[in-house]
């Protein structure tokens, strides 16, 4: 049987990770794909970590992502996305990001800021794929999940989604305007400078 | 949008992805509750959220949000005893504040049926501890279903409800973390809107409700009773499942989220046990539990926290003389943390490795930094702890509380030493305070839980003339939970309700010293510990500010947009990141030279300013003014 597909996404409190998993649940359902999902609520929302499991496919019985398990690791902040590759990816796996940068305590009080080189170097060793999504011209910064999937679908890095799965799952997700707004931002990707003045709310 | 509200209002059968929490929401209106009562805490609140997304005139049962978990448990005992079918929702450790109402309810005709939903937290992914309270139910006779997934929640919560009502004893629905936030399509049946609550049916005759000396016996008796004659449900027992897999030799019992990681587990084992999964945990249906043993020669008892099973199944293959040998828990570390697949594979692959391998994946092959949870950017408490830890002494004692102050405990402040529960911190000071002229004593408190547990050791310090000085958080609401309101915010669920003022609270107790301090203002915050911690006695210092997370939630809604940010000054900024490594706000990021404020953060509240020996810190407008138009 072939085994469901893994997707571990991660970020800090606040930056919209809770969308960003329910419009790929959702997607993944208008696909036709038998979806499991679990999100971490809680202490954690404080400024710490937030990450959330989908697992795609006939299968998965238990909606945890094991560790070392995930097709593919889903990050808004780069802290999280190295740390979340380091123990989640599987080896081949797929790491898409955006390169926000919100340090963690430790590097804040004088710890070690993460060597960019280092990664690169596993990366390749492990033959992980990377997407790195930095757009300078986003004028806010809760649309960085966006504007990140807009890259994920775009490049197709989900099986068997289009980008009209993903689109009717922010239909159902966002009120409008908001919605209009996330769209256009989903279909010009991250390449469009985001124009608009409106602020996302959370999700 | 799909709206919530029109999702759970629909009049069905239709299915829809939903999270384990907001399924049993559908389950309650179907199975006709009428009242439901709680108190907020982790896994649980986003039940209330699904509640609060119906309109209130078209919620189909009465909810509140009571002061603490036993007043909640006691409003659904009182109106069960009118007929009235009730839900009490809380977080594990909520159990041990109800116990004491708790443990009296299956002594009692509930004439109404009433369900105790439960959100344990194995791997204490938000509480103190992680409890297994399936003890409870074993110690107060009273059955315990548990799902493993969102439709299992729906369905077994459907079942809890039937049952309670036709037996009139409390059920317990025992959820955990995973399961209440687990997400997946979920088939609903019908919703037909019941009509207006009968009559108050309570009469003494149908109890009686008074157990006082001898006339406890007999209600033990039927108490007793009803727990026995449970297994006789057909409707129950349909909840424990074999899942054959041909397997003579090798079984499992299990129950609760285990099951769906140990079905994981053995998708890529060429040879599975046979599986029996008990819905039902509590009371252990005999019969099909003991034929299970019975045709394997060695079963493994796989159970998530305590070995609660492992002993029910143990004296049952003794009473039994059944010779099977049956696989419990050895090593320590299976009693602790949430049984993931890794964990049960880990399990497993030392019990039978030829049916589940080992698995390679080592995890942390590079060293990155963690990132332990913060108080949010311009957090009053932040400001607080900042200007309190100045009027402390590194030998003083500090006692945390539950909210989110706890996190004063981490680093950069480490204010707060100690942590029992909700509520504690005023009688742990107390006790700290005996004995002791050398080294003076802090206790913090916020003002959610100073409703809920804390009142009564405040009582006490006052009533037995304790010596320590009292500091109470106060951010106008349930912050940690996600803002849910308390007495003294001056709303409830429904609406607007009289304030309990916090200050004239305390002066109609007899707090003598009582000094009142925005916490952004530091060197008057820290004047005033200061003067407190200089008096004898009970002192109590309120550090106020409203919640920033919830204020700035509030204004973006209301179409307000952040006026400010603070920047660095690099003219001026010496560099001595007092603003980085004491102060502590995330919006101050390292460059390696010195400190900058990151501007996707920094909410412009101003509060680090004056943290800056050198004056490099002051507060600009947003970088392009003309984006403010509306």
């Amino acid at each position: 049987m072939k085994s469901p597909f893994n997707i571990y996404l991660v970020g800090v409190g606040g930056q919209g990770i809770g969308l960003l998993s329910e419009t790929l649940l959702r997607a993944a359902d208008y696909a036709g794909i038998q979806v499991l999902g679990v999100d971490t609520h809680g202490l954690a929302q404080r400024g710490g970590t937030v990450s959330s499991h989908l697992r795609l496919g006939p299968g998965a019985h238990s909606p945890l992502v094991p560790k070392g398990g995930a097709d593919m690791v889903i990050a808004l902040e780069r802290h999280e996305a190295f740390r979340a590759m380091n123990s989640y990816l599987k080896d081949g796996g797929v790491l898409a990001y955006y390169d926000a940068q919100w340090q963690p305590l430790p590097v804040r009080l004088g710890g070690l800021l993460p060597n960019e080189s280092l990664v690169v170097d596993e990366a390749q060793r492990r033959s992980l794929q990377v997407l790195r999504v930095f757009n300078p011209g986003l004028k806010d910064p809760r649309t960085q999940n966006i504007a990140l999937l807009s890259e994920i679908a775009r490049l197709g890095l989900v099986p068997m989604i289009e980008s009209g799965h993903y689109e009717k799952a922010l239909e159902d997700l966002l009120p409008s305007p908001l919605f209009e707004i996330n769209l256009a931002l989903l279909r010009n990707g991250a390449n469009v400078p985001n124009t608009t003045k409106e602020k996302n709310d959370e999700a | 949008m799909k709206s919530l509200a029109d999702t759970l209002l629909l009049p069905g059968p239709f299915s829809e992805i939903v999270m384990g929490n907001t399924a049993l929401v559908r389950a309650m209106m179907e199975a006709g509750v009428r009242s439901v009562s709680s108190y907020p805490g982790s896994p649980t609140p986003e039940i209330a959220e699904a509640i609060e997304a119906l309109p209130q005139e078209r919620r189909p049962f009465r909810f509140e949000f009571s002061t603490n978990e036993k007043v909640a448990l006691e409003v659904a005992f009182g109106a069960s005893l009118n007929g009235h079918l009730s839900v009490v929702f809380f977080k594990s450790v909520g159990l041990n504040v109800a116990a004491d109402t708790f443990v009296q309810l299956s002594l009692m005709e509930l004439t109404g049926g009433l369900v105790i939903v439960l959100g344990d937290d194995p791997g204490a992914n938000s509480s103190q501890n992680e409890q297994d309270n399936r003890h409870f139910a074993r110690m107060a006779y009273t059955p315990l279903l548990e799902p493993a997934s969102p439709q299992e929640s729906y369905d077994f919560f459907l079942r809890a409800a039937l049952l309670s009502r036709k037996r009139r004893m409390p059920v317990i629905l025992r959820l955990t973390t995973h399961v209440c936030h687990a997400k997946s399509r979920v088939n609903f049946a019908t919703w037909t809107p019941q009509g207006s609550p009968g009559a108050p049916l309570f009469s003494p005759s149908r109890g009686p409700y008074i157990p006082l000396a001898d006339s406890v016996f007999p209600l033990k008796r039927r108490a007793l009773e009803k727990l026995r004659s449970l297994t006789e449900e057909e409707e129950l027992v349909t909840l424990n499942r074999t899942f054959q897999n041909g397997n003579p030799s090798q079984g499992v019992i299990t129950a609760g989220l285990p099951t769906l990681s140990l079905l994981d587990v053995l998708e890529r084992s060429p040879k599975k046990p046979d599986i029996l999964k008990l819905g039902l945990v509590h009371p252990l249906e005999e019969e099909k539990v003991a034929s299970f043993l019975a045709c394997h020669e060695e079963v493994k008892v796989l159970e998530e926290l305590d070995d609660f099973l492992e002993q029910e199944i143990r004296a049952l293959a003794q009473k039994r003389g059944l010779s099977v040998k049956i696989l419990g828990k050895e090593d320590p570390e299976e009693w602790i943390g949430e049984y993931t697949p890794e964990k049960v594979g880990g399990i497993l692959n030392r019990l039978w490795p030829e049916m589940v391998p080992e698995e390679p994946f080592s995890e942390a092959r590079l060293p990155f930094p963690n990132r332990p949870p913060q108080l949010c950017p311009g957090c009053g408490h932040r400001s607080a702890f900042f200007a309190i830890k100045r009027a402390l002494r590194e030998e003083d004692i500090t006692v945390a509380d539950i909210g989110c102050h706890t996190l004063g405990s981490l680093p950069p402040y480490r204010v707060g030493q100690v942590l029992l529960c909700m509520g504690h911190s005023c009688g742990t000071a107390a006790g700290l305070s005996l004995f002791n002229e050398s080294r003076r004593v802090v206790a913090f408190l916020g003002d959610s839980t100073l409703f809920h547990s804390g009142l009564p050791g405040i009582v006490n310090a006052l009533f037995n003339k304790h010596n320590f000085t009292l500091v109470i958080m106060e951010n106008g609401t349930t912050a940690m939970t996600g803002h849910q309101d308390h007495p003294g915010t001056g709303r409830n669920f429904a609406g607007p309700t009289e304030r309990i003022p916090l200050r004239s609270l305390l002066e109609g107790l007899g707090v003598r010293s009582l000094r009142e301090v925005d916490a952004y203002n530091q060197n008057e915050l820290t004047k005033a510990m200061q003067e407190a911690l200089s008096e004898e006695g009970f002192k109590v210092v309120i550090a106020k500010h409203p919640c920033m997370l919830k204020l700035t939630r509030e204004q973006r809604r209301a179409g307000k947009k952040r006026k400010a940010f603070a920047v660095v000054d690099p003219e001026k900024c010496s560099s001595l990141r007092t603003c980085l490594r004491e102060f502590g706000c995330p919006s101050f990021q390292e460059t390696g030279d010195r400190a900058e404020v990151h501007p996707d953060l920094c909410i412009g509240d101003g509060s680090c300013l004056s943290v800056c020996s050198a004056q490099a810190l002051s507060l600009k407008g947003e970088p392009s003014p003309q984006e403010e138009k509306p």
